[in-house]
């Protein structure tokens, strides 16, 4: 796992990459009648050419899973009221007449990623799209996207912000050395609490901060005693969840034992006994104590549920990305609690055991990116470039802060007013990791989500169902691409750093 | 005489040209060309998307590999869940019913049997997407009219979609079919002489002989086209998704909806095609068991005739 570490101004044009020269044609050859004919067919053509240019602007479009008054509405309305009215003025200015078209997507960030995937395959689609970077490799590897200095020219290397945006951060837009988008904003995952259950329930309710998966057990318990019928913590599994099961559930837990997904050499780890203990973790919450309600991750429409739930008070502990809180739940999102500053804490993920996290660490958080890409087919490549620069500049980004505080990835945008996001950036941004940048990824990331599902649904046992995640992952990497470590003790020789039976997790004896 | 044999054969070969060209563009064509990618590692995603390879028989041997084949979410458990799917909510379901159905329109004045299949044929020409949608609020846990009206009559609510999903597709489709079967029994019970009947009812035969010795065998071709249709159909559906989306946990993980998350999911369009060949297969082998079955009947009624 790479570490997003402090901004850094080193980093300025990495990849020069000439372009191929352009082919030149000589009419020394022709006969002079021809040449002729040919001048003012070219003269005519241009003179169409400039016609339709002064009839018709030049449209470029943006594709955001965003829509006004719905998912992601503020960045909805920054586009709309920001940046596309300013970037039409600034293009008139320079005397280009540009229209640009804002194609809203209201659907799962799945169901977006797979429309552009059909898109950019069949030619079609939004000259810019708004792209979650792990895609990059497999929309690379199948030709989908192009190198950002391949579509835009030169220009994309050269552009100023690059020198802003930590490489940290443009790691999750690299692939091979290349990049394909502009990274914007990152996101980190915590644990967020309700201060009136915990405060109901005899807990800390102003500085909980759990050192290890048992002290999350235990204030869920002391939840749960206090209202036997709420199921107070929820920590995403399953395949309804998509994605978010594998970033906010799998990985923060995986994390926090030590592991990874891959080993040292690259190849996957398909049976390990911080897996194990992962999924006896879910097992413990929503199988043998029901401290979570299973139901919840497995409707189809779990996620907005699990909000629903906590902006209800229905659950206290939720483990969700920073984005939880300052778009969904806030006071003017998709599931406003007015008094969210009061209502809401957050606290860091901690290690299994202290210590006992990736790097030695005490606590851990995992992070993705929000970015945009060019599409490969674009037939202003050049004008969707300018547009892309001019959206990600220092000065619109600022405005965009105004809009939604969120953590920009650059490093002269920082949140200006929001103290949540400056002291979760800080708290969390030294010790998160990212997801492997591998093309692979994203159906291991699939089987991830079967796995859990088979757990929470009571299916298989935690084992079992690590058996058929490994029987799968070698399925789609080959056998000689994956690793099982040894679980034969219950907490093995290959995690020393974890005790035996330290976690409420841990009751599980095979 | 000759002439004009031979210039009917032309026109109509002129006339056969244009649907011949649409069938081989739209069916012949894309049928073999899904046999053809059945055998590559042809994909949206990932380096097989660019450079496709012949892979031979692998999509094949992954599907049915003995350490994945009965996973959760697996081919196996989605085969088996189909055939039961097919079995109840197609034979039991759409076929009996729409046959119990058409039987009972029979007594039914003609005010109260146009009544009964127009209810009946609503069920089957509403949208998909509709109907979906109608279904799912239905039957919501907390806000669905289902459980509001036990809930008014003391009933406990039930947790239709998550608890019994399987159950609830299989009744979904079950309703959403009958309409077929029905017109269709409908028309070949009209076809049966009344004066069979009448003579059967002089000699004091019941309801259910006359339906066992005189309809069933002189309907049976029509069952026959009816079963086979269903059966192709209740094989192919999707409407299901939009109730469950083959959840929750894979209890409605039908092999439409499988072969959709494994070709527009996760884009392997040639393990999805490999998918549709074995659905393919399953279809023409319960097709010609249907044939051959209709084929005995008729042998036997010529043998007794």
């Amino acid at each position: 796992m790479l570490k997003l570490g402090i901004p850094s101004p080193a980093l300025r044009q990495e990849h020069r990459i000439a372009m191929p020269a352009t082919p030149h044609i000589r009419w020394t050859q022709r006969a002079p009648v021809a040449r002729t004919r040919m001048r003012v067919a070219a003269l005519l053509f241009g003179a169409a050419a400039w016609a339709m240019a002064l009839a018709e602007p030049v449209e470029v479009s943006i594709a955001c899973r965003c829509v006004e008054g719905g998912v992601n509405g503020s960045e909805a309305r920054w586009l709309k009221r920001v940046v596309i009215p300013e970037y039409v003025a600034a293009a008139k200015a320079q005397g280009r007449d540009v229209a640009v078209k804002l194609r809203e997507f209201a659907g799962s960030a799945e169901q977006m990623s797979q429309q552009l995937a059909l898109d950019f395959a069949t030619g079609q689609g939004a000259d810019l799209a708004e792209f979650d970077g792990f895609q990059i490799p497999g929309f690379v590897d199948a030709g989908l996207l192009k190198p950002l200095d391949e579509v835009a020219g030169a220009d994309a290397n050269a552009w100023e912000g690059w020198s802003h945006i930590p490489d940290s951060a443009q790691a999750l837009v690299r692939f091979r050395g290349k990049r394909y988008g502009v990274p914007e904003q990152t996101d980190v995952r915590m644990i967020f609490y309700r201060r009136d259950r915990f405060r109901a329930a005899g807990l800390d309710a102003d500085h909980w901060q759990p050192r290890s998966w048992n002290d999350i057990l235990d204030a869920a318990r002391a939840l749960k005693r206090h209202d036997p019928a709420s199921y107070p913590l929820q920590i995403d599994a399953g395949v309804a969840m998509g994605e978010a099961t594998t970033m906010q559930g799998w990985l923060m837990l995986l994390a926090g034992t030590g592991e990874e997904l891959r080993d040292a050499q690259g190849r996957w780890i398909v049976r390990s006994p911080g897996m194990l203990a992962a999924l006896d973790f879910y097992k413990t919450v929503y199988i043998d104590e029901k401290l979570g309600e299973a139901r919840t991750q497995r409707l189809v429409s779990g996620r907005n549920r699990s909000f629903t739930d906590f902006q209800r008070g229905k659950s206290a502990i939720l483990i969700e990305s920073n984005w939880f809180y300052y778009t969904a739940i806030d006071p003017q999102g998709d599931f406003p609690i007015p008094d969210r500053d009061e209502l809401v804490g957050w606290a860091k993920m901690p290690a299994r055991t202290p210590g006992s996290a990736v790097r030695g660490q005490d606590f851990v958080s995992v992070s993705g990116g929000n970015s945009f890409v060019l599409n490969p087919h674009s037939n202003h490549p050049h004008e969707a470039w300018l547009l892309l620069a001019f959206m990600n500049s220092a000065s619109v980004l600022r405005s965009y802060q105004e809009y939604n505080e969120h953590l920009c990835v650059r490093d002269d945008v920082l949140p200006p007013h929001s103290e949540f996001l400056r002291a979760s950036g800080r708290e969390l941004l030294p010790l998160t990791t990212i997801r492997p940048i591998d093309a692979d990824y994203e159906k291991v990331s699939a089987e991830i989500q079967r796995m859990t599902e088979s757990v929470i649904a009571n299916k298989l046992s935690p084992r079992a169902a690590m058996a058929e995640y490994a029987a799968a992952v070698k399925q789609i990497v080959g056998a000689d691409k994956v690793v099982a470590l040894d679980t034969s003790a219950a907490t093995g020789v290959q995690a020393p750093a974890i005790p035996a039976r330290t976690t409420g997790a841990d009751h599980h004896a095979e | 005489m000759r002439n004009s044999g031979t210039f009917s054969s032309r026109i109509g070969v002129a006339f056969m040209t244009p649907a011949g060209v649409l069938v081989t563009l739209f069916v012949v064509f894309p049928f073999f060309w899904i046999i053809a990618v059945s055998f590559t590692n042809r994909s949206l995603l990932g380096a097989s998307a660019l450079h496709p390879q012949l892979v031979g028989l692998k999509n094949y041997l992954d599907l049915f590999d003995p350490a994945t084949f009965w996973s959760q979410g697996g081919f196996g458990p989605s085969l088996w869940l189909t055939v039961q799917f097919v079995v109840f909510s197609a034979l039991c379901g759409q076929v009996l019913l729409g046959l119990v159905l058409a039987w009972i329109s029979r007594e039914l004045s003609p005010r109260a049997k146009s009544l009964l299949q127009g209810i009946v044929m609503l069920a089957w020409i509403l949208p998909d997407v509709v109907v979906g949608f109608a279904w799912f609020a239905y039957l919501d846990r907390d806000a669905g009219t289902l459980n509001q009206l036990l809930r008014g009559l003391h009933v406990p609510a039930a947790d239709f979609l998550i608890e019994h999903p399987f159950l609830t597709i299989c009744v979904f489709n079950a309703w959403r079919g009958a309409a077929f079967s029905m017109m269709l029994f409908d028309a070949a019970l009209q076809s049966i002489p009344p004066s069979y009947l009448e003579t059967a009812d002089v000699v004091g035969a019941s309801g259910w002989q006359k339906l066992r010795d005189i309809v069933l065998p002189l309907i049976r071709g029509h069952i026959v086209t009816d079963l086979i249709l269903i059966t192709m159909w209740t094989f192919n559906v999707f409407t299901p998704f939009l109730l469950t989306a083959g959840g929750p946990s894979f209890e409605t993980d039908i092999l439409p909806i499988y072969t959709y998350r494994i070709a527009f999911k996760s884009f392997e369009f040639g393990k999805g095609a490999a998918i549709g060949v074995i659905v393919m297969l399953i279809n023409l082998a319960f097709s010609l068991v249907y044939l051959r079955l209709a084929q005995r009947g008729l042998r036997k009624k010529g043998k007794a005739a």
